[in-house]
């Protein structure tokens, strides 16, 4: 077989150097979209070739690598991402959120506490948290320049006009550094509160519309909100199904065509842990077990 | 005429001349060498035919008409400021606590209420809407502009009436200084006594009044000079 | 009438000028549309620039807003500190911040000056909001009150002005930009487009607020009555330069010039 011989982690040497000086710059300017490059990745984009191309950009031959896809490790395009970097790089890959040193994420952050030695990557569909309120990119660049947000709370008055609170449920926009307002990538706000002070560097990068963002470690992301309606993750109102766990997000599955449904973790990896370490909810079985009348 | 210290209106050799552009140029002379002064307390009525230009010296004195030369010296808080020259902030100045204007037909902006189109110099000069409110129903009632009319505009009301809420409006704040165009013109006899009344009650105040009367009777209540403005007139 | 005394008080505050232009001109190209205007607009007062199409007042408009930069000439501004700059001098940030804060401009379509498919709340509230304003309650309260001011019902502040009349959405144009308790407002035509009973009352509106918020006016009309009705100097515009300038009962009453004698005498009467 005539394998290609791709050179490490698939991108050219040059290129991963002009990806580390807009990440570097972007480490600097927390918050700040810094623009990029973007190359052609052998997925299209809407797959997540930012969050791909800053992998890539980052990894070294000592790193192991994990990566999720709505919190799961076994969907099939975390699975293809993950095989990609095991094919280009080599490296060592895991589903275990405390041996990874390299995490790449699609909407969500893990539920387990990250530490400083771990990075997370985000893939990032639209950068620009202003873009459904300003079209003009000319407009938003001079409203981030001048810090002139004011629009933005005036989507949040509305959404409260309107609804009675705020509606944004994801993609919720933050104040990173005190400076500049940022969109953390469509996870849901119920992850928004992971995102300030932590441990962890995280950085963000979005192929399509050519920009890299990053939080620095231990940097305060303050949710958006208004003084008497202020941000409230949202609360589940029961525990895991599998593992019982009552501070996770949850996904809701479909059991049956008759309405049944159950909640479980949406990070598969901290359920299982859980479970191994010997936690059960109400329905530890496999998730096709009948049981009348049961709900998540 | 021998010039007093403390005259308040001080008019030396003023002159005005209307140039009419749209008809090819014209030039009308109005007045000229207009020379008179008037002390305070003291009601000057000035005299004289009809197109004289008695309604132009008056309207000379408010800054309304500008002058082409000559000199309007007005006593405005302490110091003499020629109207003639002054910057048009201080013709407002002036206008506002030193000259009132009582013209001949009320020009007054539209939906606004009577009562309040009379407190409104006592209110711009930084009274409550209330208290003004109340003085200048008083002031109505006096000139006998019934309660009921106070809310209406007084776009509708008759000319006589139209006239005594401009006699109230302009009488109704303290102003050392008082220009009457035809106060009386539009009035019945109770009416006119009123405001001959007014008259003198502001004279006790010390006030300095320029007046146009045609009608003798009252002319002879309330001036204490005349001053005929024949001899002012323009040669043709 | 206009309120004459709001242009006086005895404050040292009224005795410097809050706006000056100096020999301000603009070219496009070999048009001239604005030669040598000079003049200085104190606080409360309301400049009326009068002149019928291509007269250059909407030209010296922009200059005077800051929105056009000058051929020739300054136009400088007295800052809440007390600092006068120039225009010119002030960085985009200071500009843009003027603008939202301490100056108001009012738009002859009030489409361009309001956010039309953002309720009227939100668009009162937008400039609380950019200055700071973190509360919903108390920026809703605010907004409430700014639509009573201008006699829109309270009930249609969730309301986008889409749904609104022309006379209602220029009214709320005009609360959207005094809520920052602006010292300077720039009106273009504002009563341009409306009915004529629907521009009474707005005039009405207009001149109260003016003379109960001190504000100071400039603004641009080709409507004399409007001139009379709200303002207390007036210029003349004709071909660029100013042509007469005074009180306005002195321009319109004793006009000079053979242009101004012209647009008075072209008014209808009533």
């Amino acid at each position: 077989m005539n394998a290609p011989a791709y050179n490490f982690a698939y991108l050219d040497e040059q290129t991963k150097r002009m990806i580390r000086r807009a990440i570097l710059k972007a480490i600097a300017i927390p918050g700040y979209q810094v623009p990029f490059a973007s190359r052609e990745m052998p997925m299209p984009y809407g797959w997540g070739t930012g969050g791909v191309q800053v992998t890539a950009a980052i990894l070294g031959p000592q790193d192991v690598l994990k990566v999720i896809d709505q919190g799961s490790d076994d969907t099939t395009n975390a699975i293809s991402i993950r095989k990609f970097f095991a094919k280009t790089a080599g490296v060592a890959t895991t589903t275990a959120t405390e041996e990874a040193t390299v995490i790449q994420t699609r909407h969500r952050i893990p539920e387990t506490a990250l530490n400083e030695n771990q990075v997370l990557v985000y893939q990032v569909p639209i950068p620009e948290p202003l873009r459904f309120l300003e079209p003009r990119e000319t407009e938003t660049r001079r409203m981030h320049a001048l810090a002139e947000y004011g629009l933005m709370h005036v989507k949040l008055y509305e959404d409260i006009a309107r609804f009675g609170h705020i509606a944004t449920a994801y993609a919720y926009p933050v104040k990173v550094n005190a400076r500049y307002v940022m969109d953390p990538s469509p996870t849901p706000k119920f992850d928004n509160p992971k995102m300030d002070n932590c441990a962890a560097l995280q950085l963000f990068g979005a192929g399509r519309e050519k920009r890299i963002y990053a939080i620095p470690p231990y940097t305060q992301v303050v949710s958006l909100d208004f003084e008497d309606h202020p941000f409230e993750p949202y609360r589940f109102n029961a525990p895991c199904a599998l593992c019982g766990a009552e501070n996770s997000y949850l996904d809701e599955i479909v059991t049956d065509d008759k309405g049944g449904r159950m909640f479980v973790c949406s990070d598969t990896d901290y359920c299982e842990g859980r479970q191994a370490a010997g936690h059960h909810g109400s329905l530890s079985a496999a998730p096709y077990k009948e049981k009348a009348g049961s709900h998540g | 005429m021998s010039l007093s210290m403390t005259a308040m209106i001080d008019v030396a050799d003023a002159q005005k001349t209307f140039t009419m552009h749209l008809q090819g140029g014209i030039e009308l002379p109005v007045v000229r060498g207009v020379t008179f002064h008037v002390n305070p307390g003291e009601c000057v009525v000035l005299s004289g035919p009809s197109g004289a230009g008695k309604s132009s010296i008056l309207k000379m004195i408010f800054g309304n008409y500008r002058c082409d030369s000559g000199r309007i010296g007005i006593r405005h808080r302490g110091t003499v400021i020629d109207l003639a020259t002054a910057e048009p902030r201080q013709i407002l100045n002036v206008r506002r606590s030193t000259i009132g204007y009582v013209s001949q037909f009320l020009r007054a902006v539209p939906r606004v209420a009577t009562v309040d189109v009379v407190a409104e110099p006592l209110i711009v000069n930084g009274m409550s809407r209330a208290d003004a409110q109340a003085r200048a129903g008083a002031l109505l009632h006096r000139l006998n502009i019934p309660e009921r009319l106070w809310q209406l505009p007084p776009a509708t009301f008759s000319g006589g009436e139209q006239q005594r809420v401009n006699i109230a409006r302009g009488f109704i704040s303290d102003l050392p200084i008082l220009l009457l165009d035809e106060p009386t013109a539009s009035l019945d006899a109770a009416n006119r006594a009123v405001v001959v009344e007014l008259v003198a009650e502001k004279k006790r105040q010390g006030v300095a009044m320029v007046a146009i009367v045609h009608d003798d009777e009252i002319r002879h209540l309330i001036a204490d000079r005349i001053v005929d403005v024949a001899s002012f007139a323009a040669a043709a | 009438m206009v309120d004459q005394g709001s242009a006086d008080l005895a404050t040292l505050e009224s005795d410097r000028p809050l706006l000056v232009a100096e020999s301000l001109s603009k070219s496009f190209g070999r048009i001239a549309a604005c030669r040598d205007v000079s003049f200085s607009l104190y606080p409360g007062e309301v400049l009326a620039i009068v002149g019928e199409s291509g007269s250059g007042k909407s030209t010296l408009l922009q200059m005077l807003s800051g929105q056009l930069a000058p051929s020739a000439g300054h136009v400088s501004y007295r800052m809440r500190d007390g600092v006068t700059r120039d225009l010119t001098t002030l960085g985009e940030a200071e500009r843009r911040f003027l603008f939202r804060t301490d100056w108001g401009f009012v738009h002859q379509d009030p489409a361009q000056g309001l956010r039309m498919a953002v309720s009227a709340g939100a668009n009162v509230g937008e400039r609380l909001m950019a200055v700071g304003w973190n509360h919903y309650g108390r920026i809703r309260d605010t907004a409430s009150d700014w639509l009573t001011r201008v006699e829109i019902d309270v009930a249609r502040i969730d309301d986008a002005p889409r749904t609104y009349s022309g006379g209602m959405r220029q009214r709320l144009q005009i609360a959207r930009n005094l809520v920052t308790e602006p010292r300077l407002v720039f009106m273009d035509e504002p009563t341009g487009g409306l009915d004529v009973s629907v521009q009474a009352r707005l005039l009405d509106l207009v001149r109260s607020l003016v003379a109960e918020l001190h504000l100071a006016v400039i603004i641009v009309t080709h409507d004399l009555a409007v001139a009379r009705l709200l303002s207390h100097r007036v210029m003349v515009m004709k071909g660029g330069r100013v042509i007469e300038t005074g009180l306005t009962d002195q321009v319109l009453d004793d006009p000079r010039e053979p242009y101004t004698q012209l647009l008075v005498s072209s008014i209808l009467p009533p």
